[in-house]
């Protein structure tokens, strides 16, 4: 032990003492008289003279010859405060039981440490009993969650604190040095596995048929649970959910209530959520049109009739977690995901330029129709939503 | 009396004096910090029993209903029969509220107590033989509780919980060759679907809690069998467990711990609110919430997937997705090299002996600063996890913190590394713990070889990543 921590210990005595002190004087009021009952031993030793019968039937001496000798060393301080309490005692010179030696118990078996302890331990269980109380009341009256959690956790902690306090002041705490048995079989016993094993398994005749048969049906099995998996995907994942849009040539921009898109129907730099008119608020349809000056567009050649007016429309699905691309942040000409962050710059075909998307967003063509509301050119440039292997 | 005659009756049919009086002298060590699984234990135990509760109320059905109810905000609203079951628990079921808020505080309090237990078996070497099969049957138990926390949040039907279910379907889907297959078969076709709530919700409350419930048995079985370890101190060896019996000591103190923590899981669930559904509204495809985030022990891999940068890489016509390595990949390899390490640490030091006594983390320099570097890395990963949450309070901007966080990513497991590192060496040599010499300079060479070596293994697949990145742009 270092000096620091006999000092700690030393420290922890003291505070117990004037807590204590404090204490006592309150117990003495309350508690004087059920506490002159001394012969009353401390609760957690007085095992009833039964239980000790039903004890003694189990405690067979044969066990204890192999116990390894470190467990010896505390042997002969066995106390007779501890026998009393109901351990069995061996015999003067048997060597140390296999479950162990206890030691002094604690110097807390004093009248005052009970009285003491009774005391506070009784403070607590009333809290938890005041607290048990106050949680049926409000269940059965208000019903206010704040007051159930609070009356719901008095009770608890109060008994908590009490069986703690229990265990520090009314229970006789002991320490117990048991020795351990190696973890590993004796090669005595394990030889006696083997001699029964072996011979067992000589008896079983034909084993390579048996051995290969089983496997065999194993397998089939195995393949049926594995196949049985299928019951669970509802379609291919390779079917048109993942692998394209929805959207065809042709197909007319609505807005979420199924409003045709017109090219008068946005502010420049402001967006909206569209969709295909024969598809209304489905997922992976779901696209963002928004409107941008036609002159600092730099989307690539083969798309430059794409964006009629300044309209553009991209996938809203973002191409790294799936999250809905919702805000579009006009100054900087970037769609952003709430979900990562991650920025698409909405003049060069939504190429990533920040956070951890690394596939730009799928665009859809757009052309005006002779109305002059929008239409899709076809589907998107890629599969929207997030990547998978093999994407194209 | 009533028990006397109730243990004889037993006894007299099954014959269990001798084990149950082992049971009850058995001996566990003191100290708190042997306390923190059990604190796991405590709150798996509240989590069944307010699950059961509020299972017996929930409607995990993702079928479109109209709620008519006393929350006015959403009168009239079409939302999944889930959602609506979740307002009604909240508002209209007596008790309802604060028991899903105890749930959901108790499922947090489950994954934290067992990381800080898994922290504390691995800075005191808990984890060497004969304890490797528990290190590995508490990994998989943290891996589970992981899932089965996503899956509980996630099948309430909400704005939040759906953009958590689009990340998940598309982390699914990013994993190579057998990704999409994956994600199909999990949520039953591209998201949002009428299955995942369902099939979420029998995972849910079935299958990871049945697994988590028998390997938590196995887990406790073996502690038994082997016993608990101890710090090192007088009397403490390799030969002997010192502690308190289980009964009557040990028992008074961890009734009281089970009902300490039930009291600190209520007070949260009445006092500190705790994902507001009803705030969030119905799940819409079509909209995601601003500042989501993911419960806490899902935040170092959504830091992830915000500090990676966007890679497209490509090999062939074969697209690798820059979520696969945030999101599969980089957890994989933490868990992975969680799962080995007992198994590493015992092919680095030739060191296969049963180890009964605890050593303190001072002792052992090298680990120590790994792990801690490791915690730093995942705690960079978890702030940046919120990068647009800072960015509102400290009123940066989320490039900026994105870009200092990527720095931070490398510099703080390095300097949290080089100060543990230097702060144990002290420590060390202040308590002078007697050390085999011969076997502790060949462990330290050893060590430093790897650490070298490891060094020289990043810089390769560094170099290779920007070659590879590179061509690919060309």
């Amino acid at each position: 032990m270092t000096a620091r921590s006999r000092n700690r210990g030393a420290k922890r005595v003291a505070s117990d003492r004037s807590l204590r002190a404090f204490a006592l004087k309150m117990s003495n009021v309350f508690f004087a008289k059920r506490a002159a009952h001394a012969g009353d031993r401390v609760a957690g030793h007085r095992i009833s003279t039964d239980a000790l019968e039903l004890l003694a039937v189990g405690k067979s001496d044969g066990e204890s010859s192999d116990s390894i000798s470190a467990g010896r060393s505390r042997s002969d301080s066995q106390s007779p405060a501890t026998s009393a309490g109901g351990s069995y005692e061996p015999p003067p010179d048997s060597p140390p039981s296999p479950l162990g030696v206890d030691s002094e118990p604690s110097e807390k078996d004093s009248e005052d440490a009970q009285r003491l302890g009774a005391a506070l331990a009784t403070i607590a269980f009333s809290i938890a009993i005041a607290g048990g109380i106050g949680f049926l009341f409000v269940y059965w009256t208000s019903g206010n969650n704040m007051l159930l959690g609070t009356s719901l956790a008095v009770a608890f902690g109060g008994f908590g604190v009490a069986l703690v306090l229990a265990a520090h002041w009314l229970i006789l705490q002991t320490e117990v040095s048991a020795p351990r048995e190696p973890l590993t079989s004796s090669a005595e016993e394990r030889e006696s596995v083997y001699r029964d094993f072996y011979p067992g398994r000589q008896v079983i005749r034909r084993r390579k048929l048996l051995t290969w048969m089983s496997a065999a049906v194993m397998g089939t099995l195995a393949a049926a649970a594995i196949s049985v998996l299928r019951s669970f995907f509802g379609e291919s994942p390779y079917g048109p959910t993942l692998m394209s849009g929805i959207w065809r040539r042709g197909d007319r921009l609505v807005t979420e209530k199924g409003d045709p898109v017109s090219i008068h129907s946005l502010q420049m730099g402001s967006s909206m959520v569209v969709y295909p008119e024969k598809h209304l608020g489905y997922v992976s349809a779901q696209t963002v049109l928004l409107r941008v000056q036609e002159k600092y567009l730099q989307l690539p050649k083969q798309r430059a009739t794409w964006a009629p007016m300044g309209y553009l429309a991209y996938s809203r699905v973002c191409t790294h977690a799936g999250c809905p691309v919702g805000l579009f942040e006009a100054q900087n000409d970037l769609l952003l995901c709430p979900c990562h962050q991650s920025t698409f710059n909405v003049m060069d075909g939504a190429q990533p330029t920040g956070g951890p998307a690394a596939r730009p967003l799928p665009q859809l063509p757009l052309y005006v129709d002779g109305d002059g509301n929008l239409r899709a050119g076809g589907d998107f440039t890629a599969p929207p939503g997030p990547s998978f292997w093999s994407i194209p | 009396m009533i028990v006397t005659w109730l243990a004889r009756w037993i006894d007299s049919r099954l014959r269990l004096s001798k084990p149950a009086r082992e049971f009850m002298n058995h001996v566990f060590p003191d100290h708190w910090s042997f306390l923190l699984g059990e604190i796991a234990l405590y709150s798996f135990l509240l989590l069944v029993a307010t699950g059961t509760f509020l299972a017996l109320l929930f409607n995990g059905s993702a079928a479109t209903v109209v709620y008519h109810g006393p929350y006015r905000a959403l009168d009239g609203v079409p939302m999944s029969a889930a959602y609506e079951s979740v307002l009604r628990i909240s508002f209209e079921v007596p008790a309802g509220l604060l028991i899903r808020q105890m749930h959901h505080w108790a499922a947090l309090i489950f994954v934290g107590a067992i990381v800080l237990h898994l922290s504390r078996i691995f800075f005191t070497g808990a984890y060497r033989r004969p304890r490797e099969i528990n290190w590995i049957i508490g990994l998989t138990l943290l891996l589970l509780a992981i899932v089965n926390g996503y899956l509980g949040y996630s099948i309430g039907g909400d704005l939040l919980s759906g953009t958590g279910v689009r990340i998940a379907y598309a982390i699914l889907l990013s994993v190579p060759l057998i990704g999409p297959w994956l994600a199909f078969i999990f949520f039953g076709g591209n998201v949002p679907t009428d299955a995942a709530i369902p099939r979420m919700y029998g995972l849910h409350i079935f299958l990871v809690p049945a697994l988590i419930a028998g390997l938590l048995l196995l887990h406790l079985a073996i502690i038994w069998r082997q016993y608990h370890t101890n710090y090192p101190g007088p009397g403490r060896t390799n030969h002997s467990i010192v502690g308190s019996r289980l009964w009557p000591s040990y028992t008074g103190k961890s009734l009281g711990l089970l009902f300490l923590v039930a009291a600190l899981t209520a007070a949260l669930g009445g006092l500190v609110q705790i994902n507001p559904v009803w705030i969030y509204g119905p799940d819409n495809p079509a909209a995601a919430l601003p500042g989501a985030q993911p419960d806490w022990y899902l935040g170092w891999i959504e830091g992830a997937m915000r500090l990676f940068p966007g890679i497209n890489l490509r090999i062939g016509s074969w697209l690798f997705p820059e979520l696969f390595f945030a999101g599969v990949f980089f957890p994989a390899l933490i868990f992975g090299g969680l799962y080995l390490y007992p198994f590493f640490e015992r092919w680095i030091t030739f060191d296969d002996e049963p180890h009964h006594v605890l050593h303190l983390p001072y002792e052992t320099p090298l680990k120590t600063a790994f792990g801690c570097a490791v915690f730093a890395m995942l705690l960079v990963l978890f702030f940046a996890g919120s990068d647009d949450v800072i960015a509102v309070v400290a009123g940066g901007s989320v490039v900026t913190i994105r870009a200092i966080l990527r720095v931070l990513f490398f510099i703080a497991p390095t300097v949290t590394a080089a100060l543990v590192y230097f702060l144990c060496v002290k420590l060390k040599r202040k308590h002078a713990v007697p050390v085999a010499q011969a076997a502790d300079t060949k462990r330290t060479i050893l060590q430093y070889a790897l650490l070298v070596g490891s060094a020289a293994g990043i810089a390769i697949l560094a170099a290779a990543r920007s070659k590879l990145s590179r061509w690919h742009s060309e």
